[in-house]
């Protein structure tokens, strides 16, 4: 274990969540909130001083392994949750230190679960910081520092595998470095459009920003209790819009830039997400039909809940629990099922779906005839039995690791719809859940809430990183 | 510069470690996704899995935008294919490697017509080429030549009755007549580029410049000249063996190869009919003293396995045969071999990426000065280089004393209109000339450079 290097990583990661606290006190200084600048200036500091740390302590080489990089990405993800809390705790605007934990783990990993009870009373420091996590967390800190940063390693795949969802991940270009930049630059192109496009529909530029930075990041952190409810027609489609795009695989956005349409074009998993999205648009549409006056409305929240979930952001029109059991149902399929591999999405990935899928078609064939010998085809290529055994082992993984949740969080005794419901939203981070979850999650107990904290980790760095941080071998020297 | 390889074996993997060190885009093209997955980990590329001549394959690595394409497959009908799909779908250079010698000799020039290949690659002939300089001059452990043989670049090893033990470079200037310029000094793990108040010491590995008479004359006068090496004895039938042995053929010498294969046999008896071949194994000591290895003149041993030739090599020092070399192919390998006192070692790997990054280099800055050629010495620590200097140098005219010369780097030596200088304080660059600059620690891409 190299762990001057772990040490240097970290701490560059921690550099990186320092300026952005420095932006968002920036922004609570312009609105004139001294107070709550303060605590995110000082957060600030305390994440810059882990920075300065690892630029004092250099590491003696560079050797670098898969272990370390999973290591690495694991521990800054919990220590950024941890710095990031600070400034909620200090300036006591979120009281508890494990409700601040919780609340901005919900945030880095995207997921959008609150335990606030009041969230317009917050500061627009301290909500745009909040908000701000969503972001950087979306597109994922390491890639961010990969971007900007000088990394002499050439094996920096293992960190960027470490932090970006699905079965395989590639690169745009050869260089990693160019890679996380053109990944970066189409995610602040796209982030600036949709800024746009909601002022436009009345947005003021504050709350556009943070519903956009919710929704970029597939987070769902809003400025009001009611969450998109009360906006426009006109805005519920922009988000709905943007929400599907930011769960879609980046590399489509990537082809299109580089005019690459038919490529684009010939993504399966685009395909089949589109029509995973569609139909359940058309299910929970004719499920809710006698909900809403026109056809109009009732599409249009249909399409709004579906988007939501399915790219695991969970902004709401409406209180879920005012639907049918069918289109909750629908739902809940939706916060297992996610969105694309390569995007700021959560879940299992649909990538992975489809894979599964094809894994159970050629099973079942080999069933019927045990000679047959078929390889399964994804996106115009043979997957090999290492991604595909991957894939499997990943699945076993994600439920055995919800499951061991779902026990836990139900020791809170909230029901088993709450139970199941809270466990998937965070573990798949969605965010907001049924029944008594539905508003926020200040009702669990602390126990409940660390347990979550973890789930959303698990569920945002795809189980491995964090599974091996408590795997006792491998912290061992070798 | 874009640049895309296929084939990812030793060769192929050797040339894009090297052109990743140069901070190039590179693409690999495999067969084997365990091969790809394992490149992608350890170095900043993208992988493609497929074959290097399926068109999809080379437009899924972007062949178009490619400035130059690698083809470094085991085969030459393959590497020769791919890379004239590729040239058809737009990449701007393309090399192969060409091993067979069928291929070589009278075909080659033909074939790099017909496929319009920039460059073919013989690792096997640039390994043999390395092996009969040595032979010719066994004094040197390595030798390069710049300037059409104008200059040479010699490594040797300090032994511990070495003369030079404790010297320091001006003292050596001043006792020694023959004009040569230590140039580089490899002391453990460490290589320094010397000033004159530089120590030497036994066991250090030194690189020195000089014309080829100065050499002769400065090894003369340490007392360690080894004349020629006129009866070699060659272990295994490679195609290395087969390219050395025509030369050595050519130039007269007496040639033994030891082989099992009746197969390999058959060609060569075919093929250089002069040469002695011996059935047999060569990792038999008996058959080797047989064989009168004890009275041949060099030693060298160019099986498929590394290990062999390792021990072999290191047998036939024992019996004091005057100069042994080993085909060493992995890196790790032959630092052992370095350190069990074996000093003549060659790798094909090596030769192949200096032959690619010189070349992708000179692709980079065609503009300016030219490289003419770039060697890298002491596990690539070193670089030596020769450009050809333009009219827009700077510093021309200028005394090299007064020049502002970047840490690490020196001028190792002039050529000027074929006449050969060993540089001092007082002489200067002119245009037309190739100078020899030898860089440590950095890259050297132009001539500038060098330049604080």
């Amino acid at each position: 274990m190299n762990y001057r290097m772990i040490l240097n990583f970290i701490g560059k990661i921690m550099g990186v969540e320092a300026v952005c606290m420095m932006i968002s006190a920036f922004v609570g200084f312009l609105y004139g909130e001294f107070s709550s600048a303060l605590w995110l200036a000082l957060g600030a500091v305390v994440a810059f001083a882990f920075f300065v740390l690892s630029v004092i302590f250099k590491p003696k080489d560079q050797v670098f392994f898969a272990k370390e990089g999973l290591i690495s990405v694991a521990l800054a993800w919990v220590l950024m949750s941890i710095v990031g809390a600070l400034p909620f705790y200090f300036s006591g605007e979120i009281k508890g230190f494990i409700n601040c934990v919780f609340e901005t783990v919900s945030g880095l990993t995207t997921t959008g679960a609150t335990i606030l009870n009041d969230v317009e009373s917050l500061s627009h420091g301290m909500l745009f910081w909040r908000s701000f996590t969503h972001w950087i967390g979306g597109m994922g800190v390491l890639v961010l520092v990969m971007a900007v940063l000088p990394t002499a390693s050439g094996r920096s795949m293992h960190m960027l595998r470490a932090e970006m969802p699905g079965p395989v991940i590639g690169k745009l270009v050869p260089k990693a470095k160019t890679t996380a930049r053109l990944l970066y630059i189409i995610y602040i192109a796209l982030t600036i459009l949709m800024i746009i496009l909601l002022c436009f529909g009345g947005m003021n530029l504050f709350e556009s920003v943070i519903h956009t930075f919710g929704t970029a990041g597939t987070g769902g952190f809003g400025t009001k209790a009611d969450s998109i409810a009360s906006y426009s027609p006109y805005c519920q489609w922009v988000i709905t819009a943007f929400m599907l795009i930011f769960a879609a695989n980046f590399n489509i956005y990537y082809f299109v830039l580089i005019k690459k349409f038919s490529s684009a074009l010939k993504s399966q998993e685009l395909w089949v997400y589109g029509a995973i999205v569609l139909s359940a648009i058309t299910l929970i549409a004719l499920n809710v039909r006698g909900l809403f006056a026109t056809t109009g409305e009732t599409v249009r929240h249909s399409a709004f809940q579906v988007a939501s979930i399915i790219s695991t952001t969970g902004y709401t029109t409406l209180d879920f629990n005012a639907l049918p059991t069918f289109s909750k149902s629908i739902l809940l399929m939706l916060m297992l099922i996610g969105g694309c591999a390569g995007s700021t999405a959560g879940g299992l990935k649909v990538s992975r779906l489809v894979l599964l899928c094809k894994m159970i078609q050629n099973r079942i064939l080999r069933v019927v005839h045990p000679r047959n010998v078929k390889a399964v085809k994804f996106e115009g290529k043979t997957v090999d039995e290492e991604t595909l055994s991957g894939v499997s082992t990943y699945f076993a993984l994600y439920c055995i690791c919800q499951v061991v949740v779902f026990l836990l969080v139900s020791l809170d005794g909230f029901g088993i719809e709450v139970s199941i419901s809270a466990t998937a939203a965070t573990f798949n981070n969605v965010g907001p859940a049924y029944g008594a979850a539905y508003a926020g999650y200040d009702g669990f107990s602390n126990l409940t809430k660390v347990v979550m904290s973890f789930a959303m980790l698990f569920g945002r760095l795809e189980i491995y990183p964090m599974l091996i941080l408590f795997i006792p071998f491998a912290w061992r020297k070798k | 510069m874009k640049i895309v390889i296929s084939g990812c074996g030793k060769i192929g993997v050797t040339v894009l470690e090297s052109l990743v060190n140069e901070g190039h885009d590179i693409t690999v093209i495999d067969n084997d996704p365990a091969v790809i997955e394992e490149i992608t980990n350890l170095f900043d590329v993208m992988g493609v899995c497929g074959s290097c001549t399926d068109c999809d394959v080379l437009r899924e690595a972007r062949i178009d935008e490619a400035e130059m394409f690698v083809s470094t497959s085991a085969s030459d009908e393959i590497n020769m294919l791919s890379c004239f799909i590729a040239k058809r779908m737009g990449a701007k250079h393309t090399i192969s490697r060409i091993r067979n010698p069928e291929y070589n000799y009278s075909a080659l020039a033909f074939l790099r017509h017909q496929l319009d290949l920039s460059m073919a690659i013989n690792p096997d002939m640039l390994v043999a080429q390395d092996l009969y300089n040595i032979l010719k001059f066994p004094s040197a452990m390595k030798i390069e030549h710049f300037s059409r043989r104008n200059f040479q670049m010699i490594e040797l090893n300090l032994k511990p009755d070495s003369a030079l033990d404790g010297m320091s470079l001006i003292q050596m200037r001043a006792k020694y007549s023959a004009k040569v310029l230590v140039c580089a000094v490899q002391r453990g793990d460490k290589v320094f580029i010397p000033k004159g108040n530089f120590v030497l010491k036994s066991n250090d590995r030194i690189g020195i410049t000089a014309t080829p008479t100065e050499a002769v004359k400065f090894f003369k006068e340490l007392n360690v000249y080894q004349k020629e090496a006129k009866d070699i004895m060659i272990l295994g039938g490679s195609r290395i063996a087969y390219y050395l042995a025509k030369m050595l053929i050519a130039s007269g010498s007496s040639v033994k190869i030891i082989e099992r294969d009746s197969e390999v046999i058959q060609r060569f008896c075919d093929d250089i009919p002069k040469a002695t071949i011996v059935a047999g194994d060569g990792a038999q000591q008996e058959l080797l003293l047989e064989e009168g290895i004890k009275d041949t003149e060099a030693f060298v041993s160019l099986t498929g396995s590394d290990e062999e030739n390792i021990l072999m090599s290191v047998f036939a020092a024992s019996l004091e045969v005057p100069k042994t070399i080993a085909k060493v192919n992995k890196e790790e390998l032959s630092n052992l071999a370095k350190n069990l006192g074996l000093d003549s070692i060659v790798s094909p790997r090596e030769v192949v990426s200096d032959v690619v990054v010189r070349y992708a280099r000179a692709l980079r800055h065609s503009l300016g000065s030219n490289i003419e050629t770039l060697y890298r010495l002491f596990s690539d620590q070193v670089e030596a280089i020769e450009f050809k200097v333009s009219s827009e140098f700077e510093m021309k005219n200028v005394p090299l004393k007064e020049m502002p010369l970047k840490e690490h780097i020196l001028i190792a030596g002039i050529v000027r209109e074929r006449k050969p200088i060993i540089p001092t304080g007082d002489d200067v660059i002119l245009p037309n000339d190739r100078v020899i600059i030898i860089a440590e620690g950095q890259r050297i891409q132009n001539l500038s450079d060098i330049l604080r």
